[in-house]
């Protein structure tokens, strides 16, 4: 038995040390919301935060957790970035197919948790680990300007 | 495949102009077993009023039955506002879920099949939705003038209401759906006349968006089914290759292993859950017959395409009287020859299926773009009645074409039917690269004369490549065996000139190795040919690329309304300096005008940055304007990461390929400004999904040409070939200072597992 914590919950989890993070959080735990898109932190879809920073949950061990928070999607809109975020999300019409966005807006919440502000290449420099495949980067990065006004 | 496939199209095709069922009883048509989850229940006592296949009002609420498949196109919103607009209810007030299969009520009329593609869905469904909207706002309407006892003129339908202003008096359409129900339809219903509309044309919100936003959306993927275990695939990595034997033995010590199971091709490790069973597939040792493939190659399969194009027997498309002589009259002549490579669809969501083969029935979860043929497919692997295959659809992570095929669907179904739980049948990155059905190869050859004047007097343009149509609706081709995707975009071009010949020399790719649709279909092949082509002409001419198509549209007011209006908003006349250029692409495929013009950057030692990319649209008339800008920012960006990155390669049969670091898409820091402009039209809508990824190709390629001097061919582009030995740079100005396209990887935060953004630990 591992204890982690996700979204302000200790809970045990029967997976071996190896076992990623992303497993333990979409099998073991049943939140579905952080998806599975290449396994080699090469896109992003599965990017949960782990004490505030974005973090590729496929190449994550869950023994490498500690004791540190994990945030998932469905807890990042009680976080004050979280939420500016969300709204931004929903006033841009972000989303196209949808399934990187837990991603995309794990990393943008992250970002503007420590950059208020963020500059053009501050936000390509946050948002380049993360790949849309409909290609809706154009409104990702209105939506993130979006937030200082939120 | 093949078979169901053809047998689908060719029963659709029968029928001809498939009667919708508007004005029919529409309950005996739809099987209990597959009904839309959380439509409102059948009701053999007519209390749910269900005029057509769409739309069901009743006690639980009003229920919108999307004929297509959301996968990111915004589709369930644009059609529900069309069968809203008419039944003059708000967006709000309804909920929408995806057609059950059912190809007699839900084959989409362009398409001949049910399914989703092609940039189909609004051109085929603009009329009959807003028709079923208007019959049940009619018999609505009868029924609660026939309760209060006065005229139906007098009453009014708004807000999901019939009301009565004379005496005040209201009634929800749920209050009176019953009644309605037992009204026969009515005949002659008239639609509102498009100055009238309320929602339709005005962008409207997203449905989907919100669970999208805050992760409960839920793709196939995300379906557990009680009782359920994974199966990671691994199917024969050279094409056409069989299983011969496996050993399981190291597998055997993974925790949560269950076991291995076979079909003919491939097998599936069994486990507990996702890691157990990609860790079990990856420790088996699997003995492989490799088949006939074993040689081939990317330069195998390209040779064999240019022998073909000189040797093979070509199917005329198009043949104007005097085309090949008019090649050597003119004052110059050109030939070019360009090459396209095969290409993956890489969805974000990777191929996945979950299956539940019972002794009575069958149930299937995925996000499918072709649920019919699904079912017919499961049903004829299980032995079961096709009514006893349930399909629950769900929201599809990206389809692009892929999802057209229902190959994973099958191959699911054959490893569920072996164990009696739910089976969720799980494809690995690397298996969704490799065993992609690809886009094919091509080889085009285009020779043109040019008249005193510098326009073209004879074109004659010669595609060899394979036919996808032929295997997935063989009742579709031509009687002479023309496959009418395969010249799509070159047949129809914008231009006047005057003589034309196109052909076709069809050759498939190696039996066993799978090809199909990819977002863009023939316009994505074919638009890069023409358009780099004519901007080729241009130059052997030398007069400017926008100025030069415009001379040959005066008989296209629509092409050149929207090439004068990308010209202006791309600032197209402003000089640029060296080693920046624009440039410009222009179709009318799917139905729609496009003109695209890229603005681009390279420096000397041969890194590429995409500066800017303008669009101009004129898509008829838009339903939901916000995501046809989507639809176009997004397509447009598709078809440049393609253009820059992509080419699927072989070698000894199998895939090079096979993960995001060496099938590389475009990031945020390399994706250009984009900007959308429309220009309003009354026409019928066209096509919207994959307008933008044809224009890319060659507006990409031409700004390169426009920067540097080099003419590039062929795709992925080699941006090797645009190193110079000149002391020229570009000049950045106010863009960002990013490092540009860097086509070696590298950059930190996407090699490692901590994203670069923000704080400390």
């Amino acid at each position: 038995m591992t204890s982690i914590k996700v979204n302000g919950q200790a809970v045990d989890v029967d997976a071996p040390d190896d076992m990623p993070l992303l497993w333990v959080i979409r099998d073991l735990l049943g939140m579905t919301g952080t998806k599975y898109g290449c396994g080699i932190a090469q896109c992003g879809a599965c990017t949960v935060h782990i004490d505030g920073r974005a973090v590729r949950s496929c190449v994550m061990p869950v023994s490498a957790v500690g004791d540190r928070n994990i945030t998932t999607i469905e807890a990042v809109g009680k976080t004050d970035a979280g939420r500016r975020i969300q709204s931004a999300w929903l006033q841009e019409e972000v989303a196209q197919c949808g399934y990187c966005q837990s991603g995309q807006i794990m990393s943008a919440a992250a970002l503007l948790a420590h950059v208020p502000n963020p500059t053009d290449s501050e936000i390509d420099a946050a948002m380049s680990g993360n790949i849309c495949r409909c290609a809706t980067y154009e409104r990702i990065r209105r939506a993130i300007k979006e937030t200082v006004t939120l | 495949m093949s078979k169901a496939a053809s047998d689908i199209s060719r029963r659709s095709l029968l029928k001809g102009a498939l009667v919708l069922g508007f004005a029919l009883p529409v309950a005996s048509k739809l099987k209990a077993a597959n009904l839309a989850p959380g439509a409102a229940p059948l009701s053999p006592t007519g209390k749910v009023l269900m005029p057509s296949g769409f739309i069901s009002i009743g006690p639980e609420g009003v229920v919108f039955i999307i004929p297509n498949v959301e996968m990111g196109q915004g589709i369930y919103t644009a059609e529900a506002m069309l069968i809203a607009e008419e039944l003059d209810i708000g967006l709000d007030q309804i909920k929408v879920v995806p057609a059950p299969p059912n190809p007699e009520l839900y084959t989409t009329p362009l398409l001949h099949f049910q399914g989703t593609g092609g940039s189909t869905s609004i051109r085929s469904w603009w009329e009959p939705l807003r028709s079923a909207g208007a019959t049940a706002r009619m018999m609505l309407v009868t029924a609660a003038a026939n309760r209060w006892q006065v005229d139906a003129g007098s009453c009014v339908a708004a807000g999901g209401r019939v009301s009565h202003r004379a005496t005040g008096r209201s009634l929800a359409y749920i209050e009176i759906a019953a009644e309605a129900a037992a009204l026969p339809p009515p005949t002659g219903v008239i639609l509102k006349d498009p100055a009238d509309f309320k929602l339709v044309g005005k962008s409207s919100k997203r449905v989907d968006m919100p669970g999208k936003v805050d992760g409960s959306a839920i793709f196939g993927l995300d379906v557990r089914v009680p009782g359920m275990k994974v199966a990671s695939v691994i199917a024969s990595p050279v094409f056409g290759g069989r299983l011969k034997s496996v050993d399981d033995s190291d597998a055997l010590k993974i925790p949560g292993f269950i076991k291995v199971i076979k079909i003919d091709n491939a097998i599936a490790a069994v486990a507990d859950n996702t890691w157990a069973a990609h860790r079990s597939a990856a420790a088996l040792k699997i003995q492989w017959d490799d088949g006939d493939n074993i040689n081939v190659s990317t330069a195998s399969i390209r040779e064999e395409l240019v022998t073909a194009s000189k040797d093979g027997t070509p199917i005329v498309a198009l043949n104007q009287g005097g085309a090949i002589e008019g090649l050597s009259k003119g004052t110059k002549r050109v030939d070019a020859t360009y090459e396209l490579p095969f290409l993956a669809h890489a969805t974000m969501e990777p191929i996945n299926t979950i299956v539940h083969v019972q002794p009575d029935g069958c149930d299937i979860w995925c996000g499918t773009q072709v649920p019919a043929t699904a079912v017919m497919l499961a049903a004829q692997i299980t032995g079961l009645p096709q009514e006893n295959v349930r399909m629950h659809n769900q929201l599809i992570g990206g389809g692009f074409g892929r999802r057209l095929e229902a190959d994973s669907i099958a191959q699911a179904t054959a490893f569920a039917k072996q164990v009696d739980y739910p089976l969720q049948v799980v494809w690995t990155r690397e298996e969704d690269i490799r065993q992609d059905y690809f886009r094919p190869a091509y080889h085009d050859q285009v020779s043109a004369a040019l008249g005193a004047g510098g326009l073209p007097i004879a074109m004659w343009h010669r595609t060899t490549g394979g036919s996808v149509l032929a295997r997935f609706a063989p009742a579709a081709m031509g009687p002479d065996g023309l496959d009418s995707d395969v010249v799509e975009g070159s047949v129809e071009i914008p231009y006047d000139i005057p003589k034309r010949r196109v052909d076709w020399v069809r050759h498939d790719p190696p039996k066993g190795l799978p090809f199909s649709w990819w977002r863009g279909v023939g316009p994505a092949h074919n638009v890069f040919v023409i358009e780099t082509f004519i901007d080729e002409l241009a130059h052997k001419a030398g007069q400017d690329p926008i100025e030069y198509r415009a001379k040959m549209l005066t008989h296209n007011p629509r092409a050149l309304a929207v090439l004068n209006l990308a010209a202006k908003e791309s600032d197209w006349a402003t000089p640029l300096p060296a080693r920046h250029g624009r440039g410009v692409s222009l179709h009318q495929a799917f139905g729609s005008f496009c003109a695209l013009v890229v603005e681009v950057a390279v420096w000397p030692e041969g890194t590429i940055k995409l500066i800017k990319a303008t669009a101009a649209i004129d898509c008829g008339f838009t339903v939901n304007p916000d995501t046809m800008v989507a639809q176009i920012e997004g397509g447009t960006l598709f078809g440049l990461s393609a253009a820059l990155f992509s080419g699927i390669e072989f070698e000894g049969g199998k895939t090079v390929q096979s993960n995001f670091h060496d099938y590389r898409i475009l990031r945020i820091d390399e994706a250009p400004r984009m900007a959308v402009h429309h220009i309003q039209s009354a026409e019928n809508p066209g096509g919207i999904g994959e307008v933008g990824t044809a224009s890319a190709f060659p507006a990409l390629g031409n700004a390169l040409f426009a920067a540097t001097g080099v003419r590039l061919r062929s795709t992925p582009f080699d941006h090797t070939k645009l190193v110079s030995q000149s002391s020229d740079k570009p000049v950045l100005g106010s863009l960002a200072p990013t490092a540009g396209i860097s086509l070696a990887l590298g950059a930190f935060a996407k090699m490692t597992g901590i994203a670069s953004s923000g704080g400390t630990e």
